[in-house]
């Protein structure tokens, strides 16, 4: 992980986990222990070059990075404008996407801390393939809480992650998806604290997990700004990324908050469209509020009620954002625009045709953006996407869009 | 009535007082005012009326379904409100459980003013301690409303002294580690955690979390100036044929754990 201090402008000192008015600790004073042990720990780890040598050798041997840039060349052509995008490879990480950067740092701050548990929620699955992974990697229990609704649009990654030893807990309280799955994760922490440690899976949530995931998924942005500098001379004009939790969209910006000519764009999950209110684009139509412990923007009711979100990607299909990109959209370093289901799926299938890669539903709506921002920048555009997941576990999803399959799921003539 | 009145009460009868949650709104917010008033009726000394929210991340199974069941039925803050009103007509103190969104987006300024128009005693907030926002606590003392906080078995010394330093009225110490739900056994941890949380203020120190019955409210009233029950009341209710038949339930609860606090 990049140890260069956080730059004054984003983390405020006043109060740690800050981001501006972002941020903070908004949790039962019963997990304040538990949260206080692991922002220890981690400070401590940190400076611990032999958790470094640990961390670097599983990211080197194990997940496989760094992951390569590849220029889309004809999907820039055919589909964006004519612009040039690079795509950051993350889904050809090991389990698929970006997710495992946190994971297997978060495991061995686990080992480290010498609790034998490990619980995570997970939306489409890939976070929790994520944990089951590390979790058997280093011998660790491992329960994963997952929405009803979602076990069932991502069945295939509830089956990869029992192949791996965990138990996946389905959740049938509130809206069955992400948000209760964290509800219910939280739940188990403050019962079994003393033994487990919640290994949590995007920039949101309590101090210290928006800086400490973040802190893990820089290594995208850092490896990314080197090799577009490599492969082109310049930085790009423009990074752009899907936003749910906004892990894999942090973990890109962050190496380049300190370059004002960069232009950073969020793409949130725009579901049916912003208008028809089923939709998860919380900065573009939430408002600032508190929830799973962190002060951001979420969607909510006049009542301070949480509102479901919806998107065709169980991964963006969220009601809250990561703290540090409230604080990113409000000070305007970076720019948050919704993509709806249709032009996700679009990109979706472009990238399929032009390039040989089939994307995560997530990583699509940042395929959408970059289409949007090639058209709008022109052809002397660099744009750099990161492809934050591979789409396998879409397949099912993917071939009941594009009408693949008929009513009883099989293949159509 | 105040807290501290209910709690002075109690403590010159050589008892603890006893305090019991329902979540306003369910069934309907007229449903939950004779279930809380039933409640008072049958001995209880302060009620805690729940601010339904959707994400309630320290209740349990059954408060969950309450919860969830009042917001389906469009149950409102001003409704919360209204229930706080009618129960502090009877006398009772009745301070507010909430959870802070719902909190700080009517306006943490804004609710204090209402619910002291309301005749509210305060409000305990299970997810915000003292340390984590600015505006809640002088709102709720211009107002003259009891900040309570919760400590639990996990809580350092010095965040116990910081927490308790922020509370008005009394302190509500969780008994065990988990959430909300009723129990066989109250934990071990709780009569440490009640001795830890006297050393540092003279407040009336209420314990809160799994108790279910008579006995386990007397076990608690051995070391605690007061005991709260809320699991065990809205069971009564869920579980009831009718609404009638769940506040008797929820009345012939009270009275069990009335007798409880009394035998310590």
């Amino acid at each position: 992980m990049d140890t260069r201090p956080d730059p004054g402008h984003v983390l405020s000192a006043d109060r740690p986990g800050r981001f501006g008015p972002y941020g903070g600790r908004y949790v039962p004073e019963a997990l304040i222990a538990a949260l206080d042990e692991l922002d220890r720990e981690y400070t401590a780890a940190k400076q611990d070059p032999l958790f470094q040598a640990d961390l670097t050798n599983l990211l080197t041997t194990y997940t496989g990075r760094p992951t390569p840039i590849t220029e889309a060349a004809r999907f820039g052509a055919e589909a964006a404008g004519g612009a040039r995008v690079l795509l950051k490879r993350e889904d050809l990480n090991h389990t698929g996407s970006h997710k495992i950067n946190n994971v297997l740092g978060q495991a061995l701050l686990t080992k480290r801390i010498g609790k034998p548990r490990v619980i995570a929620e997970t939306g489409a699955g890939q976070h929790g393939v994520a944990t089951a992974t590390a979790a058997a990697l280093m011998g660790l229990e491992c329960v994963i809480y997952m929405g009803e609704e979602d076990t069932r649009r991502q069945a295939l990654n509830v089956a990869r992650m029992r192949l791996l030893g965990a138990t996946v807990v389905p959740v049938t309280t509130g809206s069955r998806t992400l948000k209760d799955a964290i509800n219910e994760a939280l739940r188990d922490w403050v019962t079994n604290v003393a033994t487990t440690n919640y290994v949590f899976g995007t920039v949101a949530g309590p101090h210290p997990f928006p800086t400490l995931v973040r802190d893990l998924q820089r290594i995208i942005g850092v490896e990314a700004r080197q090799q577009v500098l490599d492969l082109t001379g310049k930085l790009p004009d423009a990074v752009a990324a899907c936003v749910g939790g906004g892990s894999n969209a942090i973990g890109i910006f962050h190496a380049f908050v300190d370059d004002p000519e960069v232009a950073l764009y969020g793409f949130e999950a725009g579901g049916d469209g912003v208008a028809t209110g089923r939709h998860a684009a919380t900065i573009t139509a939430g408002s600032p509020g508190v929830l799973h412990g962190a002060r951001s923007y979420l969607l909510q009711d006049d009542m301070g009620q949480t509102i479901e979100s919806h998107s065709i990607s169980a991964g963006l299909d969220y009601p809250g954002v990561g703290p540090e990109h409230a604080w990113l959209k409000d000070s305007g370093r970076a720019s948050y625009e919704p993509v709806d289901d249709a032009d996700a799926m679009e990109a979706f299938r472009l990238l399929c045709r032009t390039e040989g890669i089939i994307p995560a539903i997530e990583s699509s709506h940042a395929l959408a953006g970059a289409r949007r921002l090639g058209e709008r920048l022109g052809p002397d555009a660099t744009i750099l996407v990161n492809l934050s997941g591979r789409g396998d576990k879409d397949v099912d999803t993917a071939a009941k869009w594009f009408d693949l399959m008929d009513e009883s799921g099989e293949v159509a003539p | 009535m105040t807290t501290t009145v209910a709690f002075e009460k109690a403590r010159a009868e050589g008892r603890a007082a006893l305090i019991g949650y329902l979540p306003a709104g369910y069934p309907t917010v007229e449903g939950s005012i004779t279930a809380l008033k039933a409640m008072v009726e049958a001995g209880v000394d302060a009620v805690e009326i729940g601010l339904p929210y959707s994400d309630p991340v320290i209740d349990g199974p059954t408060v969950q379904a309450a919860v969830e069941a009042a917001l389906k039925a469009g149950t409102t803050t001003a409704d919360v409100l209204r229930v706080v009103e009618a129960v502090a007509a009877t006398g009772a103190p009745a301070v507010v459980m909430s959870y802070w969104n719902p909190l700080q987006r009517y306006g943490a300024a804004a609710f204090a003013r209402d619910l002291a128009a309301a005749g509210g005693s305060g409000v305990i907030t299970p997810d915000l301690t003292p340390d984590a926002d600015d505006t809640w606590i002088p709102a709720a003392r211009e107002h003259g409303l009891d900040t309570v906080f919760l400590v639990a078995p996990s809580s350092t010394d010095d965040r116990i002294a910081m927490t308790t330093a922020a509370c008005r009225g009394f302190v509500y110490a969780t008994s065990v580690m988990g959430v909300t739900g009723t129990r066989d056994q109250v934990g071990d941890a709780a009569a440490g955690l009640v001795a830890r949380t006297k050393a540092t203020t003279d407040l009336p120190v209420a314990v809160g979390l799994g108790v279910s019955n008579g006995a386990q409210a007397a076990e608690i009233a051995a070391y605690a100036d007061g005991v709260v029950a809320g699991s065990a009341f809205v069971r009564r209710l869920l579980e009831a044929a009718d609404h009638a038949a769940g506040v008797a339930s929820v009345a012939e609860l009270a009275a069990d754990l009335a007798g409880g606090v009394r035998t310590r």
